[in-house]
């Protein structure tokens, strides 16, 4: 093998790859330089993959002795300047609740992809999404993106380090083993064709900079490491200077700048898609994997005149309450669909309480709904 | 009069002194004697990257000027794997506390030793949990009271030194926070070895090790207590295994040079 060849970055053009390796290039291509993960079951594909390309466009790749080791690793690298990611399965997300506190608190861009399976096993779930939420300590706004494609575990790739990156906060991509084991089509385009955001540093020397002063959208700007810039990263409450400070009112002021920063852009940061809604009466709103049994079932319903749409999340996390809302307004019911027992349902309910009837298609029984399903609830709704 | 100031106090972040380590700490001595052998060796602490997790030793850091990480319980050395293969010219320094780096920092602790990664650990063995309040650690000595073994620790401690050398570390070292001059020389030492130096200081704890274990809360009766169980090691080769027990063996285990971790490279074999 000719280890001296320098392989591309961006891999542009038609493959047929698995989810977890759309994964890995969605990553590449949005210019990680650093991954660290531990073996699971079914995420091994990332790291592997990672382990082969990432040296060989310039980047480091570590498999950490736990997944403890590779969240830190990860929240170090990123302080020092990386654009960093790591990436397990439902059993190990558990343990990287240590590390993502640390990165909301300190503010470190990381991305972190959380396979979802069924306990021990690699069946179908989407269990994990309250832990998505608020699976560290403390208080803080999760970002979390949910694609339901080979190709979308590409794309949102590349979104999930732009939020990243622009609003320095960990961003959690919720794959599922439905995409991350399936092959599909991947086009991935020209390099110049991408969008990428990368976190904007300081210009102020390091006598006038302030590493936790509100910037843009209220994060701040980013200092180098090692160049005496001399910024102290604690998860303890600090000031703007950095000094660890537990006055409730600078305490207050950090809780908020550092919730409101993403809270207050939800219009930045939520995406949907709809189907079908223009004069749906009934809406599905799913997200993930279940997106494509819901969008099957939704036009066995249209082929039988029932009026039903789709409202597509991208965005898991924060709710996209604006686009939810509009639904709730103009449908006369809408059916939460989800592969647990019932969780992310409560968050459609609470934005459409008062508006419309709400349902709910949940299974956890380590299987994706069939349409079948979906249309025979979708059937019961409507009648 | 003019007041004398320490020239050290130049390396501190002097808006966040006074430090908040008890009085007769031995914390205070290991970050003078560390900000001196800064000087001595001419480094630039303001370009070094200084690691605390949680306990009294892990503030070391915030007082220095220096890019400081802190404030998660063990995981110092997964920070810096990152920081280090991320940027592998940044000289990083971890302040640990017993219970931070050998009891839930463990596992981090022998793997990156094993991996030489290039970091140096100074690692405050005061032989307890003190910022907690005085509880039991993996390095509290055999039938110890402390406040989680009222009846004495049934278990046996562990000796960092020798799991340092046994993990795979290129530098090891071991001194108490009484002597100045060798644990300054060592701090030199490990600051200047390429590869994985850790360096143990025993450090008397008499707020909470001294009034429980020793039943002295006096600074200088806990130092005693420690010089009284030390002996070098030149003098440790001429006694039985029996005669070793309980004593904090002084000096230098390991001084070796072996390639450093630096993450996967794809283009550096030939």
């Amino acid at each position: 093998m000719d280890t001296k060849k320098k392989e591309e970055r961006v891999l542009t053009g038609v493959h047929f790859m698995p989810g977890n390796y759309a994964n890995v290039e969605g990553a590449l291509s949005a210019g990680c330089d650093f991954f660290a993960g531990y073996p699971i079951t079914p995420a091994n594909e990332i790291s592997e993959r990672m382990a082969k390309r990432l040296p060989a466009v310039g980047g480091k790749f570590m498999q950490g002795e736990d997944e403890l080791c590779s969240i830190f690793a990860v929240a170090g690298a990123s302080l020092a300047g990386a654009k960093a990611m790591t990436a397990t399965a439902s059993a190990g997300y558990n343990y990287l609740q240590e590390g993502l506190e640390y990165a909301y608190a300190v503010e470190a861009p990381c991305v972190i992809t959380d396979v979802q399976r069924c306990r021990g096993e690699n069946y179908a779930s989407q269990a994990d999404v309250m832990q998505m939420r608020w699976g560290a300590a403390g208080d803080y706004e999760a970002i979390c993106l949910a694609p339901s494609s080979v190709q979308e575990l590409y794309d949102y790739t590349i979104k999930a380090f732009n939020l990243a990156e622009e609003f320095r906060n960990p961003v959690v991509i919720m794959s599922e083993t439905t995409i991350a084991l399936m092959r599909e089509r991947l086009e991935i385009p020209a390099e110049d064709k991408l969008n990428i955001i990368n976190r904007k540093y300081t210009n102020l020397s390091p006598k006038e900079y302030k590493p936790y002063a509100a910037g843009e959208f209220g994060v701040p700007d980013f200092a180098p490491m090692g160049e005496g810039f001399n910024t102290i990263r604690s998860i303890n409450p600090h000031d703007e200077i950095g000094n660890i400070d537990w006055d409730p009112e600078v305490f207050d002021k950090l809780c908020k700048r550092l919730t409101g920063k993403i809270s207050e852009n939800k219009d930045r940061i939520c995406e949907t898609e709809s189907f079908y809604m223009d004069d749906a009466e009934v809406a599905l709103i799913a997200y993930g994997s279940e997106v494509r049994p819901a969008l099957d079932a939704v036009e066995m319903a249209r082929n039988s005149g029932m009026k039903v749409g789709l409202l597509k999340l991208v965005t898991v996390w924060p709710v996209p309450e604006k686009q939810i809302d509009e639904i709730a307004k103009q449908v006369r019911a809408v059916i939460s669909v989800e592969m647990n027992i019932g969780k992310y349902a409560a968050e459609i309910e609470r934005v459409c309480a008062g508006r419309c009837n709400t349902h709910r298609i949940t299974k956890n029984r380590g299987l994706i709904h069939s349409p079948e399903e979906i249309f025979n609830g979708i059937k019961e709704v409507w009648a | 009069m003019s007041q004398v100031i320490n020239p050290l106090r130049k390396y501190t972040r002097e808006d966040k002194l006074p430090h908040f380590f008890c009085a007769g700490c031995g914390c205070g001595q290991i970050f003078n004697y560390f900000l001196r052998a800064v000087d001595e060796l001419g480094l630039d602490l303001e370009k070094m990257v200084t690691i605390g997790g949680v306990g009294c030793t892990a503030r070391i850091p915030v007082y220095m000027k220096t890019d400081t990480l802190h404030g998660i319980h063990g995981r110092t050395l997964a920070w810096a794997s990152g920081i280090k293969l991320h940027k592998p010219e940044t000289p990083i320094v971890i302040f640990a506390g017993d219970g931070d780096l050998a009891s839930i920092g463990g596992n981090h602790f022998i793997h990156a030793a094993r991996r030489n990664l290039d970091v140096t650990v100074i690692v405050a063995n005061n032989l307890n949990f003190a910022m907690t309040g005085g509880q039991v650690a993996p390095t509290t000595p055999y039938d110890s009271i402390t406040m989680t073994t009222p009846y004495g620790s049934s278990e046996p401690d562990f000796d960092i030194c020798k799991l340092a050398e046994a993990a795979g570390a290129t530098y090891v070292s071991r001194w108490t926070a009484n002597k100045p001059i060798q644990a300054t020389k060592a701090i030199k030492d490990a600051l200047s070895h390429k590869g994985f130096s850790l360096l143990e200081i025993v450090s008397q704890c008499p707020t909470h090790f001294g009034r429980y274990a020793l039943k002295t809360g006096n600074p200088t009766k806990v130092v005693e207590w420690i010089e009284e169980n030390s002996i070098t090691l030149p003098k440790a080769e001429n006694l039985t295994e029996e005669e070793k027990e309980g004593k904090f063996i002084l000096g230098e285990f390991v001084n070796k040079e072996k390639p450093v971790y630096g993450g996967t490279t794809a283009y550096e074999k030939e």
